[in-house]
């Protein structure tokens, strides 16, 4: 838990901070691995949908050696969290290695916390004890860390993935943490944040990460509170009050706890209008409609474009009425989401196919089938 | 002298330079206030009969009339107001439980005038209802289904018997017998037009409107007026009403001179009789009891319809509606003390029951926790003024609002609180024939459906200042209210933070 040390600057969690922010990913879809370079580039050009208040990036397939073990990542504010961190760890997890993560100095980026890295996999007898399945148990950590230690928080705890964040404008966060020359990955995600209030904190940069799920979004929605307060009922604690953290955990509890496909999610959230779905195929409607009556508290509501990665794959996505610039674009096994058409066309100026897709239509692009990760 | 005068509150005042004689007020007042004085040659009124309806006034052709406040008073007295006075005065004549009508009226704080509303500016747009789909569909019932599949991967539709509303507002229980049969027909015909539900109250559907009953819901009270197998398959939702905002601990009154043949076969009970409903069902004295009548209801109609349970708005509404909410009911409606009646003891009618504002606050908050807030909808009444009383309330946590009192003051009601006397100048609640008339359930129908249409498009242009297409993303969502001019107290109840915050 990081609280803030100025009364006057209150940090995500003591205040709820809107923003406007850029969005990027790039996946190849074979599954070969890319270096953070392009899909830096990519962010970079989308300047000025940042203003240097926050930063950050999901790489996937990037600890091929590690690929078992569940990958945190960490800030600390001092090396008393950091000890009673990792005490904390040693007693649930079987810590198989941790080290400071490398970053390099980079102008721009000041003030930034003790970053660390596990690779960890639960203590088996703990695990039994806890009566929980594996991924509930290690959220149930995070949420420990992140609740109950002063000034620790983990940003990223899935696997094969990780979530590089910060305090700065995204190219800088990049760069600062080597992604251009350390990590090697099937798909990137970045977000460059525009946050309408204080400066915050580095675990409050985007993505938000829950286990391998990552979300990236720009926008401010409308349906906070009703998405909140109805999530809330779940078990989940929406810590940091922001519409990424309210957004991952809707993703999650649709998909990991009511086992709903991607497609069936985008219906849920960004939900076609009545009028629409009268206007669909019977079984179509049949589907849409019992998605709407059953889940209404879970339609998210107001701009937003969010890019969801997960374990093999991204899905980008609009709200209902498209208030949030997206685009899409294929080239070979390569497929681009980004705020702006330039985010694209400067890694990849030719391409085979680009479009806006409209508002509440999913696009998910995923490894080849049989592409091994 | 065992009764004493009482000098009426208001006075009939006339301008005889305006009044033509033509004795409309006279033939429109069935207090029979208004008399042409043959010796005088003019028009005289007799204030100690008039119940300020407004009736003379609103059908006086040249505006000759109006109701003022008596200027009459007793020696001035901060703590011995001139109601009590009267009050007092009227009990040691009577020795009787003093009566009245519609919703409690005094000073208490109204807290939704204490609640603002937010919009967008910059950060994210306000959506323009006028160019834009602005939804306000809402579909009541349970919602906490186990997603199944069938064979082929398709989804199933689990989910129970809902309601759907094409906008958050019904019209609240209100009794064949307490309101006359063509306000009735108005309620009936404008909830069918507009896609909603009216409430039959407990006395009864008539069979001339059996006709209605995929908008009817009908009520299953403690008297069990009107109740058999045919009245509660025509329904699309059943109601057990186990409470009243305006009288909670108490049942439905309905003056006996308000019973009439058809009121009397329709209700089941003689003619003439008062029909005074017993305080508790008698066969629910606790929770699980309810649990086996609204499962007898369910059983009775197939598990076709959603059974809705009303409730006042008492101390601990919270965990009696959690109680409710495991029991098997799909919705819970909650009335607040300031909701209406066509007649009920007055010191309970000002004295018992909490503000439906801070109840629904608690309900929907309590639901939360428990986390069975999705095992039921919400609907609440008792007093919503407007349209952003609506909007306040489903940003609190409702799913939808009853609305009664704005619905018959749409009908005509000048709220004079004399139901219980039976002779409603407006048609409404009466059920003497020659009054009954007067109100044209075409011209009903129209206003009740015009004052909802226009609701609806307010609740869309408030909706749509707050970046909100669909009124599902508004309920509960709590960050969009601001208290103004309230306690810490209150605001925590409410859930909700201080304007400025």
């Amino acid at each position: 838990m990081f609280t803030s040390k100025n009364e006057f600057r209150p940090v995500e969690g003591e205040v709820r901070i809107p923003s406007g922010c850029a969005v990027s990913a790039i996946i190849d879809r074979s599954g070969r691995p890319m270096t953070g370079e392009k899909i830096i580039r990519s962010i970079a050009t989308m300047h000025d949908r940042s203003n240097g208040l926050g930063g950050g990036f999901a790489g996937y397939g990037i600890y091929p050696d590690y690929k078992d073990y569940y990958a945190f990542h960490l800030f600390f504010d001092s090396r008393t969290a950091r000890k009673e961190t990792e005490d904390y760890l040693a007693a649930h997890f079987e810590v198989v290695y941790s080290s400071e993560m490398k970053t390099r100095k980079t102008k721009g980026i000041t003030g930034e916390p003790l970053i660390f890295r596990y690779f960890l996999y639960p203590l088996s007898k703990r695990l039994a004890n806890s009566l929980l399945d594996e991924e509930q148990y290690v959220v149930k950590c995070v949420n420990r860390i992140n609740s109950d230690i002063k000034g620790a928080f983990v940003f990223s705890s899935g696997k094969n993935m990780g979530i590089f964040k910060g305090v700065g404008f995204p190219e800088d966060i990049g760069r600062f943490y080597l992604l251009d020359e350390e990590y090697e990955g099937y798909m990137w995600t970045s977000h460059g944040r525009y946050p309408t209030n204080t400066p915050g904190w580095w675990g409050g940069a985007h993505p938000f990460g829950l286990l391998s799920y990552s979300v990236v979004h720009n926008g401010e929605i409308s349906s906070y509170d009703a998405n909140r307060r109805y999530i809330e009922m779940f078990g989940y604690k929406c810590n940091l009050q922001t519409d990424t953290e309210v957004i991952t955990y809707v993703i999650d509890f649709l998909l990991r706890v009511k086992h709903l496909t991607l497609e069936e999610v985008a219906k849920v959230i960004s939900a076609s209008f009545w009028s629409t779905i009268e206007d669909k195929s019977e079984e179509e409607r049949r589907q849409e409609v019992f998605l709407r009556k059953a889940f209404p508290s879970l339609l998210i509501n107001g701009p937003f474009s969010i890019i969801f990665g997960f374990d093999g794959g991204l899905m980008a996505l609009n709200d209902r009425l498209k208030l949030r610039s997206m685009v899409c674009a294929e080239k070979g096994d390569f497929a681009f989401v980004s705020s702006e058409e330039c985010g694209i066309r400067v890694i990849e100026p030719e391409l085979d196919s680009i479009f806006a897709p409209a508002g509440g239509q999913p696009v998910i692009y995923t490894l080849r089938e049989g592409v091994v990760r | 002298m065992i009764d004493m005068f009482i000098p009426p509150e208001y006075e009939v005042v006339r301008n005889t330079e305006l009044c033509i004689g033509c004795r409309v007020c006279e033939r429109q007042c069935a207090n029979e206030v208004h008399k042409y004085d043959k010796d005088l040659g003019k028009m005289i009124a007799d204030s100690t009969k008039c119940v300020n309806c407004h009736r003379c006034v609103a059908l006086c052709p040249t505006h000759a009339l109006k109701i003022v406040k008596s200027d009459d008073t007793y020696k001035l007295n901060y703590n011995w107001p001139q109601r009590a006075m009267n009050e007092i005065y009227r009990q040691a004549a009577t020795g009787g439980v003093l009566l009245s009508s519609m919703g409690n009226p005094t000073e208490n704080p109204i807290y939704f005038n204490k609640i603002l509303v937010n919009a967008s500016q910059v950060t994210n747009p306000p959506i323009d209802p006028l160019r834009e789909p602005m939804e306000t569909t809402v579909y009541l019932g349970k919602k906490d289904v186990e997603i199944k599949r069938d064979a082929r991967g398709r989804l199933k539709d689990t989910l129970p018997p809902q309601l759907k509303l094409t906008t958050p507002i019904m019209f609240s229980a209100m009794s064949y017998g307490s309101i006359s049969y063509n306000a009735h027909e108005s309620l009936a015909r404008a909830a069918e037009e507009l896609g909603i539900y009216y409430n039959t109250g407990e006395g009864g559907l008539h069979t001339d409107f059996y006709k209605y009953g995929k908008n009817t819901i009908v009520q299953v009270a403690s008297g069990r007026f009107g109740v058999h197998e045919q009245y509660l398959m025509t329904a699309a939702a059943i109601e057990i009403k186990m409470g009243q905002g305006a009288k909670p601990g108490i049942g439905g009154h309905l003056p006996g001179m308000k019973i009439s043949d058809d009121v009397s076969k329709t209700r089941m009970i003689p003619k003439g009789v008062d029909a005074i409903s017993p305080a508790p069902h008698h066969d629910i004295y606790s929770i699980e009891d309810l649990r086996q009548l609204i499962y007898s209801l369910k059983e009775a109609t197939a598990y076709t319809k959603p059974v809705i349970v009303k409730v006042a708005a008492v101390h601990n509404v919270a965990a009696i509606a959690s109680g409710i909410a495991r029991s098997g009911a799909d919705i819970i409606a909650i009335d607040g003390y300031r909701g209406g009646t066509g007649a009920a003891p007055t010191r309970i009618r000002d004295n018992v029951g909490i503000p439906i504002e801070l109840a629904l606050a608690q309900v929907d908050e309590r639901l939360r926790q428990e986390g069975i807030r999705d095992s039921v909808s919400i609907v609440v009444g008792g007093s919503i003024h407007s349209s952003s009383d609506v909007v306040k309330a489903i940003a609190l946590g409702a799913d939808a609002c009853y609305i009664a009192t704005a619905a018959v003051m749409a009908l005509g009601c000048h709220l004079c609180r004399s139901c219980h006397a039976g002779k409603c100048n407006w048609g409404i609640a009466t059920q003497r024939p020659d009054l009954v008339k007067r109100l044209n359930p075409d011209i009903g129908k129209q206003r009740l459906v015009n004052l909802v249409h226009a609701w609806t498009h307010e609740i869309q242009e408030m909706m749509g200042g707050m970046g909100i297409n669909s009124i599902e993303a508004l309920r509960g969502n709590r960050l969009m209210l601001r208290g103004v001019g309230l306690n810490e107290t209150e605001l925590r109840i409410l859930g909700i933070k201080h304007a400025g915050e």
